[in-house]
């Protein structure tokens, strides 16, 4: 089916899910939101999320002004059970760092010297506890050399696969990096030594562009395709957990899923 | 009989210049912002601040009070990043020791069981380690893993809002995310409410009630009346995040800090900061925040 960008996205990003059974699901920003919402809607009814506050729901709730809606609340997700749940492993994390590197490290802290940093964001928030405990995979919106750095990230927020910032070299026993969605392309920690590796390209997008445009050597899977383009019934499914489009605000002018010759 | 009651201001004057200080909430969400101000109004000065940052970490940063700061973010939720705690950041106004919220969690909760540290895997891989070097690991003691020792975090003064409370220091949070405000609380030499209401202890005879009390009386050293003292964050159920204040509040951070105290903290008792603000109404008006 034709599709906008994001839309491709947020299916491509849902894939990410597949396979959950009854694990709790944490996607931070929209793409993220709407894909776990997707999954859960369609081929992983078992996914547990919440309203975004403090109470797990049993269906998805859409995106936005919620007029009348109202969430339907299955149970309790306190930032305190968060904790206990990560720490136990069944939970799966979606987000968007600003900055990652070869070995799937993330940033969300500062941009610079960490102690005169040019610009302070956020602070490393959970992205700790979160790669060294359960799984994660991240959404990121602008696939460039300033986000997927050369080297290492200015701060390790999230810790990857570089054995040299594993103690005693042994890797976290359950680091579980997935899955990577960008606007260009998807990829996993399938490569060599756990490299970063395009699974697939977004209709349009060649393999080189998606390596000119990171700091980093990146892998290919043998017989590289396309992104696979959502289906009718997915659009449907998006349209009602996105009852105002706001997708359509994810990338600039809302592209379209092929890209134009 | 006892009586807790006190006022924002005899809580914020005794705190005293180089303390450490817990203050409870969630970004943007139900932080103890009046008595926040009346410490903008003190000379205290110096302090260590715990807090899982929203504008208290910003405003207290801004009017330069902070020595440290212990943290895992600063964010008022919808307004997502925190412009006057950056730009202090950015200058490198105060020490860190940034932490992933879930270590942070811990080291309360150490300080609350009154030991040393917690171990946790959380850490490994990440530079919270490499710029903390004071956080160590220890080797468990039934096989050969390496664990992160977080430190406790113990601190001198905890300071949580809350939704009730009665004169004897039980209280009620009534949003639906108590956070961890009971852990600064248990990880605290004193512990001080703030609340939208005093009610009578019979107020809480309700076993749904009592589901919403995190915090035991005998940790309350103070209870001061602060109705509306959560404002610019949000309080669950009553009032939601003033994303027009914050977003005001934000662009103060240009130089604008001087005019903004001027305007919202200096001189002011927390009657004429919700006139200042637009009145209890407008207040009691502000949605609830959607995430």
């Amino acid at each position: 089916m034709a599709c906008s960008l994001a839309e491709l996205c947020v299916c491509a990003a849902a894939e990410a899910f597949r396979g959950e059974g009854e694990t709790m699901v944490t996607s931070i920003g929209l793409v993220p939101r709407l894909a776990a919402s997707l999954a859960k809607s369609t081929f992983a009814p078992g996914l547990m999320m919440t309203e975004g506050e403090a109470y797990l729901v049993s269906e998805p709730v859409p995106v936005g002004p919620r007029g009348d809606y109202r969430p339907k609340i299955e149970g309790l997700m306190t930032y305190e059970r968060v904790f206990d749940i990560i720490y136990r492993g069944m939970r799966h994390a979606m987000v968007t760092p600003v900055q990652v590197d070869r070995y799937g490290q993330m940033n969300i802290s500062v941009i610079g010297d960490y102690a005169r940093p040019k610009a302070a964001l956020l602070g490393v928030r959970g992205y700790p506890g979160n790669t060294v405990n359960n799984a994660n995979s991240m959404f990121v919106p602008s696939h460039d050399r300033r986000t997927f750095v050369a080297g290492e990230v200015d701060m390790v927020a999230g810790a990857g696969y570089n054995p040299a910032r594993w103690p005693g070299g042994r890797k976290p026993e359950f680091l579980d990096l997935r899955r990577i969605v960008s606007n260009l392309a998807v990829m996993d920690f399938q490569g060599a030594g756990n490299a970063i590796r395009v699974i697939s390209l977004h209709p349009g997008v060649t393999f080189e562009e998606v390596q000119d445009n990171t700091g980093f050597a990146l892998e290919q899977t043998g017989g590289l395709g396309e992104t696979a383009a959502p289906t009718a019934r997915q659009l449907g499914v998006l349209d009602r957990l996105d009852p105002h489009n706001l997708r359509a605000t994810v990338f600039k002018g809302n592209p379209p899923g092929r890209r134009a010759e | 009989m006892i009586d807790k009651t006190c006022s924002i201001r005899d809580i914020a004057t005794g705190i005293e210049s180089g303390m450490t200080l817990g203050i409870g909430g969630w970004g943007g969400r139900r932080k103890p912002m009046a008595f926040v101000r009346e410490l903008l109004q003190t000379p205290a000065t110096d302090l260590t601040l715990l807090s899982f940052g929203g504008p208290d970490v910003g405003m207290l940063a801004a009017a330069g009070k902070v020595r440290k700061l212990v943290f895992g973010f600063v964010s008022m939720d919808l307004v997502p990043l925190e412009a006057h705690f950056r730009a202090a950041r950015q200058a490198g106004a105060f020490e860190v020791m940034e932490l992933d919220e879930g270590m942070f969690q811990l080291g309360l909760k150490a300080a609350a069981a009154r030991l040393p540290f917690l171990p946790t895997r959380v850490g490994f891989g990440s530079d919270v380690l490499t710029t903390n070097p004071e956080i160590k690991t220890v080797k468990s003691p039934y096989g050969d893993e390496e664990l992160v020792a977080v430190p406790a975090l113990p601190v001198d003064v905890a300071i949580c809002h809350v939704n009730q409370a009665d004169t004897l220091g039980n209280s009620r949070i009534s949003g639906p995310d108590p956070f961890f405000d009971e852990w600064f609380c248990r990880a605290a030499g004193k512990a001080f409410l703030t609340t939208e209401e005093v009610v009578p202890t019979d107020a809480f005879d309700d076993p749904l009630t009592a589901l919403q009390m995190p915090i035991e009386r005998n940790l309350v050293h103070g209870v001061a009346l602060a109705r509306h003292g959560a404002h610019p964050t949000s309080c669950a159920p009553a009032y939601g995040i003033d994303v027009d204040h914050l977003r005001h509040y934000s662009a103060a951070a240009k130089g604008g800090w001087p005019g903004y105290r001027a305007q919202y903290v200096d001189g002011l008792d927390l009657e004429g900061y919700v006139e200042a603000v637009g009145g209890a109404a407008r207040i009691e008006a502000l949605p609830l925040p959607v995430f």
